[in-house]
């Protein structure tokens, strides 16, 4: 019976300072994030965006169980052609008979889904070209600049109807529409993460990190990363919300799968089953203004974001 | 001296960049957009030797780099190639349709800068006010909206059911010859159309100017002016204004892409006879020269205008101008 047995508490010592180190590390994430959260709520424009985004992500995801997919096939479609809003149907029917409802629910799916995958690609491109060039600087970021400006300055429609124009043939249209968003939308990010870097690059830590021989690996992953990442949030929020526009302006164009259900394709329908005219306003108004409350969400939490990391912008918003 | 320098470089920074939209637009459409000839005979049954034929006629048997130097000299002597559906030179089809995009986006644009600029100085001059809350509201809830969708909603409304405008084209093939008719027919087949774009282009120059002026709030020359005695209104309008409209008119230049996109889909919308629509009309074929022809036109246009925003924006700032 040893009470105190000294040596297997000799290896433990370690691990129990590598806990408590991770456990600080853990103490001052949990302090910066409450933080992060009490100035967020102050914000109340970012707070209803917060709410708002929430409960629509809710829905999307909850989407098949709350409903029937069966609804959305054309032809076991329940209704009459372009029905208006009855007790059956709250918002109606589209031309083929299915509820507007139904398919404003299940839309949300494609058009969350490719607003957020395309900006990640974005931000993706952004990042790394933008850390790059405020990195290495020389002939190396002038080009880089250059690239980023003429994606800036460049119609952004434009460049993305002719990418999708001339690779829609080949990829599904989702995949089209994704990288036709993601290529014509970096650049803004490029430039903003750029100048963060350049600030992070003359700060002392850094200065410290090459003395100690980190590479530019190491320095742009450990030093230069962490600290521009704040403003990459911001700055992806607010991506979305255009992501999501673009989603449903290039579906509008017809560059949507007609298979699936999204808010551009039903606007597009809209448009072409001669829905106006009709004056089907049922068919017309939901498709539309969940595009309008989801990008609204999407601007108000990245406007929040902005002002929480950036306290001169504070009050201004 | 420092004034040529300047010129030089933005005039240099320009030719970049429009040698970069030809050579994106040649490797867009020629190499990744695949064989026009597939294209082109889709729907018709071709024998190999037409076939071989047609590629013969259109130069694509020749190896890439000679194609590239035939595309160039077509760029560049204004021969964009011939558009499959219209059977019709590109470039004579974008001369004809765009006194209609000048038209919808010269009135969209003077409207929603004059509208637009004044309301976003009000707002950021009372900052935190009612007034202000509601232009932030309001701009915020028209730029999130879709462009196409607002069009729609004013069509229904203005057009369906008050029955006040047209719902689409530029002019009724009924309407009588002559000056004046005419005029008066398209002007009222206009007024939709420039309200869709105005409500999309106005909410981002409201946002602009807004913060451009809430940039200046804190500046000493405003105390000055107000020392002076100067009534608020005057110290807004002849202080304040000019000093926030320098940036502001740099990135109303930069936005001008956006303004593009919204004219194509406004267009697409109300089927206005302009490039917009010839673009949308492009890509549903898809008729690759046509597409390509707009792209380049589009995309010169917007950086040839930036360009010499940039070199007004010299003459407009004092600090600039002498130093």
């Amino acid at each position: 019976m040893t009470t105190t047995p000294s040596g297997p508490s000799a290896p433990a010592e370690p691990g129990a300072q590598l806990a408590s180190a991770r456990a600080v590390v853990w103490q001052r994430r949990k302090a910066a994030l409450a933080a992060f959260w009490r100035d967020y709520r102050r914000q109340r424009a970012g707070v209803i965006g917060l709410v708002g985004l929430v409960l629509i992500v809710g829905l999307a995801v909850t989407a098949p169980v709350i409903s029937d997919e069966s609804g959305l096939d054309v032809t076991q479609a329940p209704g009459e052609r372009l029905e208006a809003p009855s007790s059956r149907f709250l918002l109606g029917t589209d031309e083929t008979g299915r509820s507007i409802l139904l398919l404003t629910l299940w839309g949300s799916r494609i058009s969350l889904v490719v607003g957020v995958t395309a900006t990640l690609l974005a931000m993706g491109i952004g990042t790394l070209v933008g850390i790059a060039a405020g990195h290495f600087g020389g002939w190396f970021s002038g080009l880089l600049m250059r690239i980023t400006d003429w994606f800036i300055v460049l119609p952004r429609l434009v460049l993305a109807i002719a990418l999708a124009a001339v690779i829609g043939t080949r990829l599904p249209s989702i995949t089209t529409v994704i990288i036709a968003i993601g290529i014509t939308s970096w650049a803004g990010t490029a430039r903003l993460i750029r100048a963060q870097t350049l600030a992070v690059e003359g700060r002392p830590y850094l200065e410290r990190a090459r003395a100690l021989g980190a590479g530019h690996w190491h320095q742009m992953t450990r030093h230069v990363l962490p600290n521009v990442m704040p403003l990459v949030l911001a700055s992806t929020t607010l991506e979305v919300a255009s992501a999501v526009l673009a989603e449903a302006t290039l579906a509008f164009l017809g560059f949507g799968d007609s298979g699936q259900v999204s808010w551009g394709t039903m606007l597009s329908r809209a448009n072409s089953s001669g829905a106006i005219t009709y004056g089907a306003w049922w068919y017309l108004l939901p498709p539309g203004f969940a595009i309008l409350v989801v990008v609204l969400c999407f601007t108000l939490c990245g406007r929040a974001l902005e002002a929480v990391f950036n306290p001169r912008l504070r009050g201004q918003i | 001296m420092a004034f040529l320098h300047y010129l030089a470089s933005k005039l240099g920074g320009a030719a970049i960049s429009l040698v970069m939209v030809v050579f994106s637009a040649f490797f867009l459409f020629r190499i990744l957009g695949g064989d026009p000839v597939d294209a082109l005979t889709r729907d018709v049954p071709t024998t190999p030797q037409e076939r071989a034929a047609l590629r013969e006629k259109l130069g694509l048997d020749k190896p890439l780099s000679l194609q590239f130097v035939d595309y160039l000299k077509g760029v560049l002597t204004g021969d964009l190639g011939e558009s499959y559906q219209y059977q019709q030179s590109v470039t004579s089809l974008i001369a004809e349709r765009l006194p209609a995009t000048v038209l919808l986006t010269g009135s969209a644009l003077v409207l929603a800068a004059s509208l637009g600029l004044w309301i976003g100085a009000r707002a950021g001059w009372r900052h935190g006010s009612r007034f202000d809350k509601i232009q932030v509201g309001v701009s915020l809830t028209l730029w999130s909206a879709p462009t196409f969708w607002l069009g729609m909603l004013v069509i229904m409304v203005f057009a369906r059911y008050l029955g006040l405008f047209p719902i689409n084209g530029m002019i009724a093939p009924r309407t009588p010859p002559g000056f004046w008719p005419q005029t008066l027919d398209i002007l009222h087949h206009l007024v939709l159309p420039v309200l869709t774009m105005t409500a999309v282009v106005y909410a981002q120059y409201v946002l602009v100017m807004r913060s451009s002026i809430l940039d200046e709030m804190g500046n000493d020359y405003l105390v000055t002016a107000r020392a002076k005695g100067l009534r608020d209104v005057q110290v807004r309008n002849r202080h304040a204004v000019p000093n926030a409209l320098l940036p502001t008119v740099t990135l109303v230049f930069l936005q001008l892409g956006n303004v593009v996109g919204g004219a194509i889909l406004t267009e697409t919308v109300f089927s206005w006879p302009g490039l917009g629509l010839l673009a949308y009309q492009a890509l549903r074929i898809p008729d690759l020269p046509l597409l390509q022809g707009t792209f380049l036109f589009f995309s010169t246009s917007v950086i040839l205008a930036n360009t010499a925003a940039d070199i007004v924006y010299r003459f407009l700032d004092p600090r600039v101008r002498h130093a």
